[in-house]
Order: C-alpha cells, then structure tokens, then sequence
C-alpha cells in the first residue's frame, strides 16, 4: 500500500534536500515530479492539479525558498497539505459511526459491484460486536446469484467467531432473489420488513447490504434512493475499491448525489495500490474516509486518520496505529510481568512464543514492519515467510514444559526428539536455542542497566541476535546480519596459512 | 479457428455498446477547433482521465506536439485520426479468440483478485461455448468466500451445465483435480475453472493458484489451453500490477476486461499492451450474459474516438 508513491515522492525530496538552497523554478520542477507520482498513482487529475499549485504557492509564500532545508520543509508542507486533503471537513463527528437513540441505528452500504460490500458487512459487525453492540445484517442483494447466502454465511462466521458476547442477527427474503434487473424495487420492501425486525429484536445497528451497482445505472440507482426514502438511514457508506482509477470520483460524485453519502469506506487497501481513491475520493465529495479494510478477515478494518495516512504515504511510518494494535493484543499486566521477566533474565520458551503470537495477531509481520518509518521503502523487495514462524512455533511446541522452561536442558537427543516433532532439522532447532540464549542475555542487559548495559545489548544484538525474527534473512542492513561474521576454526586456520 | 471468432457483424452489433462504454468524448473536443498548446493539453488530460497511464500519454503527446511544429496537423480533426493510428499502431495482428485444444477438453483456467467480476465472466464464456454447441463442465474451485459456490452453481443451473464442487474451505486443488476427471470421464468439450479472488500481495494465495495450475497440466497434457485473468477495466493502472504478479503465478495467456460499462474509459488497454504484451480476448460490456465481445483494438479505438 501506497509503496511505490511513498518512494518517488521521497526521492524527489531527497534531491533537493541535497541542495543548500532552492529557487522558485526547483520548486516548480520538484513538483512536476510529485504531480507524475500522483497521477500514476491513479489520484484524479483534478486534485492531483489542484495539491500540486497550492503547494507551489505556499511553498514560495512561506519562503521554503530561503530556508537552508528546503527538502525538509517541503516534505512538512506537502504532509500538511496531505492531511488536509483526506481531513474532514471542520465540525463533522470523528466517530466513525455515530450511533443514534433509540436504536437501531440504520446503517446503508453502497457501491460498484466487486467493491467488497458484502465482506465490508461482517467486518463492521465485527467491529461492532466488540463494541457490545448487537447488529442485524439484512441481505437487500437480490440481483448477485448467492449474495443473500453469502451474507447469512458472514453473519453467522461474526456471530460464532467475532469478540464480544451480543449477537449478530441475520435478515433475508430469498424467495425474493431474482435475475439480474427483474427484482429492481423489490429490496426497498425487504428493507422495510427488516427494520421491523430489528425493532422488534432490539438490535443496536441495522446493517443493509445493497446490491452493487454501477453509478450510470438509473434503475438500480432508484431503488438505492427508494431504500432511502423508506427507511431514512442515519449513516449511508460509500464503499470504494482502494484500486480503482481516474473514474473513482466519477462514481463517488453520482453515488454522493443522489444519496448524500455520510462516510467512504476504503477496501482492499492490503494490495499495493497506491492508494489514488483515498485522496481524490474525498475531496470531490466531501464525505470522509471512516474506515479501511485491510485483509479478508473480519477483524481487519482500520478506523481511517488522515494524519497517519499522510505518514504513510510520504514514508514516515504509523508508530501510533501500530501502538494501538499492540495494545489491543496484549494486556498492561501481562507487558509487566514479562518486564520483569526479562530484567531477572528468566524469559522462557513460552513467553517467548506467547510474544510471537500476539505480535502474529496483529497481521502480517510485513504489514506491521512497514509502520515503522523509513522500514516501509526498505521492505519493498523482502518477502517475509510467515511459514518459518510457524516452523519456529512447531518447534517450541514439541518441546517438554521442563524444556521450554530452561532450555539448557537440550541435548543431541532432545534435539533430535524437538526436530522430528516438528518437521525441522536438528540445525534448525539449535539455531533457535542459540538466538533464543542470545536474547535472554540481551533483554537481561536491555531491562537491568543504565544507559552502558543497553548500549552493550545493543552491540550485541547486531552481532548475532539481530536476526531474531526468522524469514527475514534478507533483510537489508536491520540488525547488520553479516557484517561481523565469525569464521570457523577450519576457515580462520586457512587464513592464517594463507598470510603466511 | 477459436471461440469468439470476430466476424464483422458481430464487431458491428458489439461497437454500438462498446461505443457507449468507452466514448469519452473526444470528437466533440476536437471538432472544429485548430490545434494549438491549449488543445494539446486538454487532450493529455483527456487521455489521462481514460486511465491510458502516464508513460503512454507522455509519449503520445510527445508525438502529438512533435507534428504539431513540423505543422504535419493542423485541425483538430486531424488530430482525432492521428491520436487514433498512435494507439493502434501498438497493436499486431494476432488472434485474439480463445485457444481451443486438438483433443477434448478445452480448459479454461480464470483468475483475478476479489471482486474483479471472475464468476460472471464465467458465466458468460459459458453461455458463448454452449451457444456454440459445445457442452461444458464448470469447476468451482473458490472453496475460500462464503456462498462463492452456490453463486457459480446458480449459473449452472440457469445455463443447464454440470458442474464439480468441493466441500467449503477444502483445497481448491482437489476440486479442480476431481473435476480434470470429471470433464474426462463425460467427455466435455470444455473445463471452466473459478478460482478465488485472491489480491496479488498475497504471495501464499499466489501459489495455491500456481498449485492449481499444476494440477491442471498434469491431470491434462498440455491443459490449461487458456489462463485467463479478469482485470476490472474501472481499476486503474494498479490492473497492470496485477497483471504482471499472475502472469508470474500462472503464465496468463489472456485478459478478460470485465466491468467496461462502467464510465471507465477502457484506455487501460492501452497500458496493457505497452507494457505486458499480453492480448485482452475478451471484454465484458453489461450485467447480462450476452454482454461479452471480442476484444479488437481498431474497432475499440474507433470507439473510443469517435464517441
């Protein structure tokens, strides 16, 4: 996501950031570059014209003319301008949803067919059943051939498996399922019947799922605005494909028209767009971005910031998103009592794998690493397998508690006993022991002592430790892997032979 | 000969609704006016807008203003002709109709990402090979979304085709193997493989469909005949992203370009060609399943222009 923009509108910056100072025209040139960037990355060329003369302007306004950084102060500029781009407008509600009283709240998706409206649907159950609030999903798809078993098959899997003890209700009239274009209408009267339903099981939110429909489609336009009228929800989301090119704001412009949509939810924003409808969507309708899918679970939906969406973009990292996951993993308690564990060195296996879950938790390690600034550019061409985690969980698994506890216990037969357990090699359990005593030393050192002690872990760890995470052997220079390579006896005495 | 043979009444019937999708309006922007610096830029912005990509404007309007000081245009109608033989000049000719193998069964593998619109072109290549008298077998190998079989099974039923399934959540694998010897055994003229939409980022789910491929190629010598990957014509140049990832995974012999009905201008084609080389066969123009066409890029372009 928004990888390859991030890196060309760096390297721009980094061109001038090299320069002492810029005149008008370097101004101008560095922004022709940011404008091919946006353009390529889909962005209409409206607001790709529009963000690129503002920041000219502001640029020789604020005189980034006569700094001495001028690549710095323009990356503070065009971050500002970004966040402004995708920002709500001033006085609307942050609340992603805003809930009403009484109940239900009537919420209504829409968008283009294959934008994720149906998938969208379990995810904000999902999200909102963590909530403690009760949610029906009604099936107004009766054009898609299973679209309403797909959504009673979503309502049941966020039902059963989603966090949070309310239920999730499910409404449908399949017998009303037709053809494509001979149900038109039809949805408005199940939408009706549902909205008695979901009074009736006083359920906190009322989600309709609607067809999908392309914006030029007058009929199927009607019947959205019909549902509308009927039933006068009190959040309507625009779901847009985060992939989607110059004709996004086309569709986003015709959907807002006629329904004054509330809210834009981004989807699959987990591919590598990048990221062009997140920018332009906005602002030629008005309406924010509240959330962002990113991957086929339910649970993976983002609330949208447009700060750290602009920090995304220009390559400074989302620490905060990422603080905020990890907090949602795990609890202060647990953090203190492995703090302590790690200060009396008495980290075990299973903290260990207890730590590597609830990181795993969070997502892919790779979308994780690439919050971090400056990680996300560095990581484009690695690719983390996910599978030597597994592996590595594999392993501490066919260990005894005794094991796990004090792994020095490990001798050539328990090795051998852990490699066949787990399908691994007796190399690669003992590469686990080794990294594993490496970190017990270093976090020991880490959480005991001042400044001194963790300057020496630290050396420590780009010695050997540093490759802890497995998978990423090829990662380039985190942890400086290979640089202080010790040799073998065998190698060193060649050597030594050799200057002979 | 193949499927979808592009006879000139069907090109004929088809253009009317190709026009309709992907028109975007540049006879009306010329027409009349003389060229000059205005006109050229408004005309790379219009190129812009119909998602032909960046590099390929630039390199179009580098010719464009190139014979616009050599004075060689110098009317805007001129200009329509001139922008309309810089496009289909990247094409060669080649058959673009669906390969068809010596020995039965044809197989035909269809991939995309989630939602590009996989199950209803299915659906309508389906229809076409039944229309065309050939019986079909269809294999629902998208095990993965809830509902992804009932939808495809929906289809058989209403084009009155078999179809081979597994149970949810198994490997689509097994199904696309118990289906290679489903299409054998009943001696079908035609496989039709759905996968599941899979987003090329996944690099796990890339190669289960490297995994179906295989299965396919050895289950059937020389199967698949045709890879087809959908690519939703609304996306913009991030399609050729995609295109490029499962060409990678599973040696993509065809585009299918679905969703062309919406206000997308289709110039999408455009980047594909000049930077994948891989031909567009077909293109998907409506919700019906007779909304399907043979891509050709003379009578496309024509369409395009001349709305």
């Amino acid at each position: 996501m928004f990888e390859s923009l991030s890196e060309k509108v760096q390297s721009t910056f980094r061109n001038i950031s090299g320069r002492g100072r810029i005149d008008e025209d370097g101004v101008r040139s560095a922004m022709d570059d940011v404008r091919t960037a946006l353009l390529e990355a889909d962005v209409h060329q409206d607001v790709v014209k529009q963000f690129c003369d503002e920041v000219v302007i502001e640029a020789i306004g604020q005189e980034v003319t006569k700094s001495l950084k001028p690549g710095e102060e323009m990356i503070g500029l065009v971050h500002q301008k970004l966040i402004d781009l995708m920002s709500p407008p001033q006085g609307t509600s942050t609340d992603p949803i805003m809930l009403v009283e009484p109940a239900p709240t009537i919420v209504m998706l829409c968008g283009l067919q294959g934008s994720g409206k149906t998938t969208t649907c379990g995810k904000l159950a999902a999200y909102l059943k963590q909530r403690g609030r009760s949610v029906m999903l009604a099936a107004a798809d009766l054009q898609r051939p299973a679209a309403v078993e797909q959504l009673k098959i979503v309502a049941e899997q966020v039902d059963t498996e989603g966090k949070g003890n309310v239920k999730v209700h499910f409404y449908a009239e399949p017998d009303k399922c037709s053809e494509y274009g001979k149900a038109t209408g039809v949805a408005v009267g199940v939408c009706l019947r549902a909205l008695g339903e979901a009074r009736k099981a006083k359920v906190d939110v009322l989600i309709l799922d609607t067809a999908g429909r392309l914006h030029i489609d007058n009929d199927l336009m009607k019947e959205l605005e019909g549902i509308n009228r009927a039933l006068n929800p009190h959040q309507i989301y625009l779901i847009v494909d985060a992939m989607v090119g110059q004709d996004a704001v086309n569709s986003a412009k015709a959907f807002h028209q006629r329904l004054a949509v509330d809210g834009i939810i981004l989807t699959k924003f987990d591919s590598d767009t990048r990221g062009g409808a997140a920018l332009s969507v906005k602002s030629v309708t008005g309406a924010p971005i509240k959330f962002i899918g990113v991957g086929e679970r339910f649970d993976a939906l983002e609330e949208f910031h447009p700060q750290r969406m602009a920090g995304r973009i220009l390559g400074m990292g989302d620490v905060v998103s990422l603080v905020e996951k990890a907090q949602a993993e795990v609890s202060e308690e647990d953090a203190e009592k492995l703090a302590e564990k790690m200060a009396s060195g008495k980290l075990t296996m299973d903290d260990f794998v207890k730590q590597l879950k609830s990181i795993r938790r969070m997502g892919p390690m790779k979308q994780l690493l690439g919050m971090l600034p400056g990680v996300g550019s560095m990581l484009k061409n690695v690719q983390v397998d996910e599978k030597q985690l597994d592996q590595l969980e594999g392993m501490v698994n066919s260990m005894t508690k005794k094991e796990r506890d004090d792994i020095k216990l490990l001798n050539k037969s328990r090795i051998k006993r852990i490699a066949k357990g787990s399908g691994t090699t007796p190399t690669d359990v003992n590469k686990l022991t080794k990294q594993f005593e490496m970190m017990q030393k270093m976090t020991k050192q880490m959480a005991g002592t001042g400044f001194g002690g963790k300057m020496k872990a630290m050396k420590e760890m780009s010695k050997g430790g540093g490759n802890l995470i497995p998978g990423m052997s090829n990662m380039p220079t985190l942890g400086g892997r290979g640089s202080t390579k010790t040799l073998g006896v065998k190698s060193k005495f060649k050597q030594r032979k050799k200057r002979k | 000969m193949g499927l979808f043979s592009t006879t000139v009444s069907a090109i004929r019937k088809g253009l009317a609704r190709t026009r309709e999708a992907v028109g975007s309006g540049f006879r009306s922007l010329l027409m009349g006016r003389a060229l000059d610096d205005e006109l050229i830029s408004e005309i790379e912005q219009r190129l812009i807008a119909a998602d032909v990509g960046v590099a390929a404007t630039t390199s179009i309007i580098k010719n464009l203003r190139q014979a616009y000081k050599d004075k060689e245009i110098v009317r805007g109608e001129d200009t329509l002709e001139f922008l309309k033989q810089q496009l289909i000049g990247r094409w060669e000719e080649t058959d673009r109709s669906l390969a068809v193998a010596q020995t039965k069964p044809t197989v035909i593998l269809v991939a995309g990402i989630n939602g590009s619109g996989k199950t209803t072109s299915v659906a309508k290549i389906t229809k076409s090979l039944k229309e065309q008298g050939r019986t079909v077998l269809l294999a629902a190998a998208d095990t993965y979304r809830a509902a992804a079989t009932e939808q495809l099974e929906i289809w058989s039923n209403r084009l009155d085709v078999q179809i081979v399934k597994g149970e949810a959540g198994s490997d689509p694998a097994a199904v696309v193997f118990d289906a290679c010897d489903a299409a054998i055994a009943r001696h079908v003229d035609a496989l039709v493989i759905d996968t599941a939409g899979r987003l090329h980022t996944q690099d796990n789910l890339m190669r289960q469909l490297t995994k179906i491929r295989d299965v396919v190629a050895k289950k059937i010598p020389g199967a698949p005949h045709e890879v087809l990957l959908v690519l939703d014509a609304t996306a913009g140049q991030n399609a050729i992203t995609q295109a490029k990832v499962f060409a990678k995974a599973i040696n993509v012999t065809g585009i299918f370009l679905a969703k062309l009905d919406g206000t997308a201008k289709g110039g999408i084609v455009v980047a594909i060609q000049d930077v994948l080389g891989i031909p567009v066969k077909l293109i998907g123009v409506g919700e019906t399943l007779d909304d399907v066409e043979a891509f050709d890029p003379t009578s496309f372009m024509q369409a395009m222009f001349e709305a």
